[in-house]
């Protein structure tokens, strides 16, 4: 018996674990996929938010907030790349103007610091890549840019550092309250634990359902990206925003940890969180709207296209809460979520507390976690790493410099990956501008070696996605 | 440590320049070569064709390389393989990362750059649609198959013309896969007139010209493509839609020479090529820093690359035996009408010799057409009828000293329709 399993295992769900962890408890994670951070939590826009956008008093404002003033400390405690480079909302006019108005007196009263209202021209000596037609802007300078997977990879190797469980391909089928907890049927097994909570994003609903008839709906709601190349990487140094509208915060243009620039995303609803297609109506949109902020944008430099779909849901605010006595839920978490993660985190295990769940500390929880990364390093730093080891010195991945030395330690981890693009959330390989064209099949190799499964085995990223279809006639390590 | 010329690369570009200079007599050559052999992306390249110009006869890929690697080995030129550069300082210090060696800083008096090209990607393209495994590059697949024994798919649709894709199309036959389609969105193919016959036409492989790929499905495997005829605006029409049901899409949508190195030392870049500016004898912007081969501009044919590599070595070689060439009169090569780039963009009157030869691609494909150099004054320097031009194939033309020195500024080469010659 389990004294708490986590479902799901998003930002959200390790966020959530994390924090448990620190806690004498037994804890189990159960996965979906056969990664963690396969859902909204890879495709999004990496963005920890001010907190400006949600409406004071809610509960998505205080989590926002608070979120977002604990995300540095996390990063740095987690070996995450974090960079506060701080927002500009724009604005094109007098409606626009009216709005910025309105959110820096939502930002004030949500506790947001250094919100400013700038002139256009404010803007633009900010930002000399503004639109001249840009008439004001809201300066967050608390505002950052994060790695999205790499926190949820980091909080939930962590937790399994201290002691969590983590089950993947455990797809939860069933939920049956038995008198002392809870049966769960996955099919990955069954388990029971005393407490579930649900962090299932845009498959919240559903996992709800399996408990009790839930007081929302899901809307799922699509949005595409391009991602530019680095030559790209400085055009704004901030994240560009447009005003928000009903449907989302609307075309952003933001840098990304990773020195790329992010650009989208749309919205169009959609029929759930598989429904990831992008379309080329939506990269119009975005295209459009993106040169409405940045004229100069040059999408002939991306290197990638990508959608994400949003939790969202008939209710405008997170809904945080159980529906039962053992089962909590963290449903609706759509933006800021990301930002509100570390917050959303702890108010649960508050949840939890209140409905029973002894915290006690355990001995010897170590919530940090260290990464090397070869091309961060000096020349001299770099020389005593491959000393240490050579496999440092070996360069798989030309297009950000990441070595076999780093891919080893991320397919050695506490949660190792099994697909190329597991590698490359947790190491970066194949992230460039040749996109694992050449390092692909090297990576593919060192998985296998290091995994002791043929290459054939090998995944491109979820299950299904295999890349090898057999061998050639007269095949090719084996001669 | 400190070398005379350290060439970046050890591919065809970088092979023929270490050569050439070693023949010309400079006995200080270090290649740095990130792969752990020799011969770069030949050595993946294993049909025929090579070597028709440059050995006069017919080689596989690993064959070509295979003969300058057994020339370089008559030589004292260092290889260091499985060693990647990571930095050219302006100053011309190379500093590289192996794990036999660990991190160094050599010290060149010269520097060649043969980094070669990367293909471009479905992420700068945008192709729609969702995000299964099975889409390759047509240079990743190519890898897969013949280096590592491995088959990709089993049905295939092929998106552009290029010459790796068409390649790709006639090996993945052969090994039993069947290739539905292949699909460019140009009026014309991107890949040599050879490469279409031997490569489609003999396999009965469609070739579907000014039509392109508009949807990818698929959840975790590609399942199906869309196919759509497009306007002159290249963009789909709609109603001409067709599906294919394949799990593999190879792209091969173009090359891009690799030079992230050469931003990073400042080297002045020429944005239609892509690759550094080159005068005539291969240097570019930074004296003493030469470059030849992909990382220049996209060539088609190899014979061309070990060409153009050899002058850039023998250049590196007299520059470190202190001839720095003469930086005037400087003589600026124009892409005119119908013409994408030159290579070279400037010509250093002084240092040419008794000619220099100018490479470009054109821009359309041309019937009886002849590429003509004027000078500023719009004078006609040159002219050279052509019975067909067309950008899959790298156009090439020798300038004479004597015509150059009748040149008034700057010259422009340009296509006139219609060739009554010169």
């Amino acid at each position: 018996m389990y004294d708490v399993a986590i479902i799901g295992c998003g930002v959200i769900g390790a966020s959530i674990a994390y924090t448990l962890s620190q806690y004498d408890l037994r804890i189990l994670i159960l996965e979906r996929e056969n990664d963690v951070a396969m859902g909204t939590t890879k495709a999004n826009s990496a963005i920890v938010h001010a907190g400006y956008d949600p409406e004071p008093g809610t509960l998505m404002a205080r989590l926002n907030v608070q979120g977002s003033a604990r995300m540095e400390q996390l990063c740095s405690d987690l070996s995450v790349a974090y960079k506060r480079v701080g927002s500009l909302v724009l604005a094109f006019g007098p409606e626009d103007e009216k709005t910025l108005a309105r959110l820096y007196e939502n930002g004030v009263q949500n506790g947001v610091p250094g919100l400013a209202l700038l002139t256009g021209a404010q803007a633009r000596a900010m930002e000399p890549a503004l639109s001249g037609e840009v008439t004001g802007a809201l300066y967050a300078p608390s505002a950052a840019i994060v790695d999205p997977w790499g926190l949820c990879i980091a909080e939930a190797e962590t937790a399994v550092r201290n002691g969590a469980e983590l089950k993947r391909r455990s797809a939860v089928t069933a939920i049956m309250e038995t008198g002392s907890g809870c049966r769960i049927s996955t099919t990955g097994g069954d388990f029971e634990a005393r407490y579930v909570v649900n962090c299932t994003g845009v498959d919240a609903e559903t996992i709800y359902r399996m408990t009790a008839e839930p007081k929302f709906k899901t809307l799922p709601s699509r949005g595409a990206y391009y991602l530019l190349d680095k030559t790209s990487g400085s055009l704004v140094s901030r994240v560009i925003f447009q005003c928000p509208s009903a449907v989302g915060k609307g075309v952003l243009i933001a840098p990304t940890v990773h020195g790329n620039l992010l650009v989208g995303p749309n919205a169009e609803e959609v029929q759930g969180a598989r429904d990831k297609a992008v379309t080329a109506a939506a990269l119009d949109t975005v295209a459009a709207a993106s040169r409405r902020s940045v004229p100069s944008v040059d999408l002939r430099q991306s290197i990638r296209n990508f959608a994400g779909v949003r939790a969202n849901t008939t209710l405008s605010d997170f809904y945080i809460a159980p529906s039962s006595a053992r089962i909590l839920h963290a449903a609706g978490i759509k933006s800021p979520g990301l930002s509100a993660a570390p917050a959303i985190a702890e108010y649960a295990v508050g949840q939890l507390a209140g409905m029973g769940l002894a915290l006690t500390r355990r001995e010897g929880f170590d919530g940090t976690r260290r990464v090397r990364r070869f091309r961060e390093l000096s020349p001299a730093e770099k020389a005593e790493m491959v000393k240490e080891n050579p496999l440092y010195g070996r360069v798989v991945c030309r297009c950000e410099t990441i070595t076999e030395g780093e891919i080893v330690d991320a397919i050695r981890s506490p949660i190792p990956p099994c697909s190329i693009d597991g590698v490359k959330r947790r190491a970066g390989a194949g992230m460039g501008r040749c996109q694992g064209g050449f390092c692909g099949p090297r990576v593919l190799e060192i998985l296998a070696r290091e995994l002791g499964v043929p290459q054939s085995g090998i995944l491109q990223d979820q299950d299904g996605t295999f890349l090898i279809t057999g061998e050639t006639k007269t095949g090719g390590a084996q001669v | 440590m400190r070398y005379d010329i350290i060439v970046v690369g050890g591919g065809p570009a970088g092979l023929a320049a270490a050569h050439a200079a070693w023949q010309d007599g400079c006995k200080s050559i270090c290649i740095v070569e990130r792969d752990k052999e020799l011969g770069g992306i030949l050595n993946q390249c294993i049909h025929n064709g090579f070597g028709l110009h440059f050995f006069k006869e017919e080689l596989t890929g690993p064959e070509y390389a295979g003969r300058f690697i057994d020339m370089l080995r008559e030589t004292g030129v260092t290889v260091k393989t499985d060693t990647m550069v990571l930095e050219i300082t302006p100053g011309k210090q190379v500093h590289i990362v192996s794990a036999a060696d660990g991190y160094e800083i050599l010290e060149a008096r010269a520097v060649v750059l043969a980094m070669g090209c990367r293909e471009r990607t479905r992420g700068a393209i945008g192709i729609p649609g969702t995000r299964p495994a099975g889409v390759f590059t047509a240079g990743a697949a190519q890898r897969y198959l013949n280096i590592e024994g491995y088959m990709v798919g089993k049905r295939v649709v092929i998106l552009g013309s290029g010459d790796i894709g068409l390649i790709m199309a006639r090996r993945m036959t052969l090994e039993g896969a069947k290739v539905l389609a292949c699909v460019e969105v140009m009026p014309y193919s991107g890949g040599l007139t050879r490469n279409i016959v031997q490569c489609l036409h003999d396999f009965d492989i469609p070739l579907y010209l000014s039509h392109t790929i508009t949807d990818i499905q698929g959840r975790d495997r590609v399942e199906r493509v869309t196919v759509a005829e497009v306007g002159p605006d290249r963009r789909p029409i709609a109603g001409t839609e067709r599906t294919f049901d394949c799990d593999t899409v190879l792209l091969s949508v173009g090359l891009i020479p690799e030079n992230e190195l050469s931003r990073a030392a400042g080297l002045e870049m020429d944005p239609r090529t892509n690759g550094p500016c080159v005068y005539e004898n291969m240097e570019t912007s930074v004296p003493g820093v030469f470059a030849c081969g992909n990382v220049v501009h996209v060539h088609d044919l190899v014979d061309f690359v070990t060409a153009e590599s050899q002058r850039a070595g023998r250049a590196a070689a007299a520059f470190c035996a202190g001839g720095s060439a003469a930086a005037t009169p400087l003589l600026p090569l124009k892409a005119g009408n119908g013409v994408g780039y030159t290579v070279p963009q400037q010509i250093r009157m002084e240092n040419i010799g008794d000619g220099v030869p100018v490479f470009f691609r054109v821009r359309a494909v041309y019937r009886d057409a002849k590429i003509v150099v004027r000078d500023a004054e719009g004078t006609q320097i040159a002219a050279f009828p052509r019975e067909h031009l067309a950008p899959g194939e790298m156009e090439t033309i020798r300038l004479p000293r004597v015509l150059l020195q009748k040149a008034a500024g700057a010259l422009k080469v340009e296509i006139e329709k219609g060739g009554e010659g010169a």
